[in-house]
């Protein structure tokens, strides 16, 4: 074989290298080097992996949807939207629930419950049942071009539904007061070197989204090319040995 | 640092988890480039 | 040529769907012997695990809306089990039926038959949970169910059909269709609560609820139709 056996190039090796980097930097300001806030003391650090968590998840599934409205306009378009977009939504499930269990680890201690039904809570933990659902859809098997038409229409589906779930929760959460308590602490004012490695965070976790969707989605053309040519017992066998390895 | 049971271990749920995934995937894309063609990865 | 061109050929689509549908659900009685009674047992469960008249009764509301989904899930799933059996779908596609006909017609199978279980498991609420109520309260309470079966039924309907077929998919029904009719358990809920004047709730608070189910009704109606035809396509 004249072809390297993984999903890296270059140019993903230099992507990975920078998102290590950033990453390393925003730990090491977050977690040691910043100051610690004036009202939540140290698990303002947990923000510095939370936000980001969150931000790159809502990235995720956004450029899912958006990939499925390319796939569904046209006819003929390349599957390479569908695995796109269905890499997308892996990562999107996976900094979802990150961030749903530091949001629950922070709130721990700063409301002293792991969970408050608030409005943002509620919501995110639709998000990730939806996606979830999403996912599964896409093993249901079929061919390649019905995954990507279910998985397209669900997607989009998908953006209607937690705009009207989101505002279904926020209605529901405003008619009890006990809301307001869960909303003291969430949103702090930073400012500073905490500020600046909270944004730090942000790039860093999506430069390591990037990195991460280009590997997976070709990891998922090349279990769709050897789908194609029935090569799954091979790889079954190849498994099995390495295991005994 | 006070909590810090908690601030650290949200730090190795992150990076664990993705970690874990990204293993995952790397690996299982390797296995299957063994048996795949140069055609099968047009990003090489 | 689509043997659908003009409104009225679209409406006699829908209205033989419809039929056939409820006729079949006639026939077979698996709504009255099989369904109703099932979502009976739930609401009487509901009261061995809550143990406690005052809390029955507060959260009596509630506990019928959650009846009515998982009951939901049962009625959508022998909806599309009926088609699939034969192959009936595939024909009427093959035919050249439109989808959106088929979305509708269904749709309003469906709602008859949500209707006429909500309405038993209102009347049972009221009996088994120590229920009083007003007659404004009654006139919001089945605005309220007529407000909530359309949305529940569009987007049974839609889900319903990606869903359908092919063995395993049934089991990923729920989990697909629950978070998504969240906003109509809340809506329902919510309105049913006025409607009961439950914990010193007015009437006039459920207004504004049934207008947030009209909306989940009325974007559902509309995207299903459309969204409904790639779904089934196979």
């Amino acid at each position: 074989m004249t072809h390297t056996a993984s999903t890296g190039t270059v140019a993903t090796r230099r992507l990975g290298l920078l998102s290590i980097a950033l990453l390393a930097l925003t730990v090491i300001l977050g977690l040691f080097v910043s100051d610690e806030d004036v009202i939540q003391g140290s698990t303002v650090r947990i923000m510095y992996v939370h936000v980001p968590t969150i931000w790159v998840a809502y990235m995720a599934f956004a450029f899912t949807a958006v990939c499925s409205a390319i796939y569904l306009s046209g006819k003929n378009r390349s599957l390479a939207w569908d695995r796109v977009g269905g890499a997308s939504a892996e990562i999107g499930v996976l900094f979802v629930a990150i961030s749903l269990v530091t949001g629950s680890l922070w709130g721990r201690i700063t409301w002293g419950t792991y969970w408050v039904w608030d409005a943002r809570l509620t919501s995110t933990a639709f998000l990730f049942i939806t996606y979830v659902g999403y996912l599964a859809v896409r093993r249901l098997g079929g061919t390649q071009r019905q995954r990507a038409k279910r998985s397209a229409v669900l997607a989009l589906l998908a953006v209607l539904e937690i705009p009207l779930v989101h505002f279904s929760v926020r209605l529901w959460r405003s008619l009890h007061q006990e809301a307001s308590v869960a909303n003291r602490g969430t949103d702090v004012e930073l400012d500073g070197l905490m500020l600046f490695t909270l944004f730090l965070g942000l790039v860093a976790f999506t430069v390591l989204y990037v990195w991460m969707m280009l590997h997976r989605q070709r990891g998922i053309a090349l279990e769709d090319a050897l789908a194609d040519k029935g090569l799954d017992v091979a790889i079954e066998q190849r498994r099995a040995e390495s295991v005994v390895n | 640092m006070e909590h810090a049971s908690f601030v650290i271990g949200s730090y190795i749920v992150t990076f664990a988890s993705i970690g874990a995934y990204i293993w995952w995937f790397l690996r299982r894309a390797k296995n299957l480039a063994q048996n795949a063609t140069s055609e099968d990865m047009p990003w090489t | 040529m689509s043997i659908n061109a003009s409104p009225h050929s679209r409406w006699k689509v829908i209205r033989s769907i419809a039929r056939k549908d409820v006729l079949v659900e006639w026939n077979s009685r698996v709504l009255t012997n099989q369904v109703a009674p099932f979502a009976l047992v739930v609401m009487i469960m509901f009261a061995f695990a809550l143990d406690n008249e005052g809390i029955l009764q507060r959260v009596a509301p509630g506990l019928v809306w959650l009846a009515t989904l998982f009951s939901m899930l049962i009625v959508v799933q022998r909806s599309f089990s009926v088609e699939t059996a034969d192959g009936a779908l595939d024909a009427l596609r093959v035919a050249g039926v439109s989808p959106s006909g088929i979305f509708y017609g269904k749709s309003l199978a469906l709602m008859v038959q949500l209707f006429i279980l909500q309405v038993l498991l209102m009347s049972v609420a009221l009996v088994l949970y120590n229920v009083e109520i007003s007659v404004m309260g009654v006139v919001e309470a089945i605005v309220t169910m007529v407000a909530a079966t359309c949305g529940l039924a569009f987007v049974g309907t839609l889900y319903g059909g990606l869903a359908a077929g092919a063995r395993g998919r049934e089991t990923l029904l729920p989990l697909l269709l629950l978070p998504v009719v969240a906003p109509v358990l809340i809506g329902a809920t919510r309105a049913t609560e006025a409607a009961f004047e439950t914990a010193g709730t007015d009437v006039s608070e459920g207004w504004p609820w049934i207008g947030l189910l009209g909306v989940f009704a009325v974007v559902f109606g509309a995207v299903g139709s459309v969204a409904f035809g790639p779904l089934i396509d196979e």
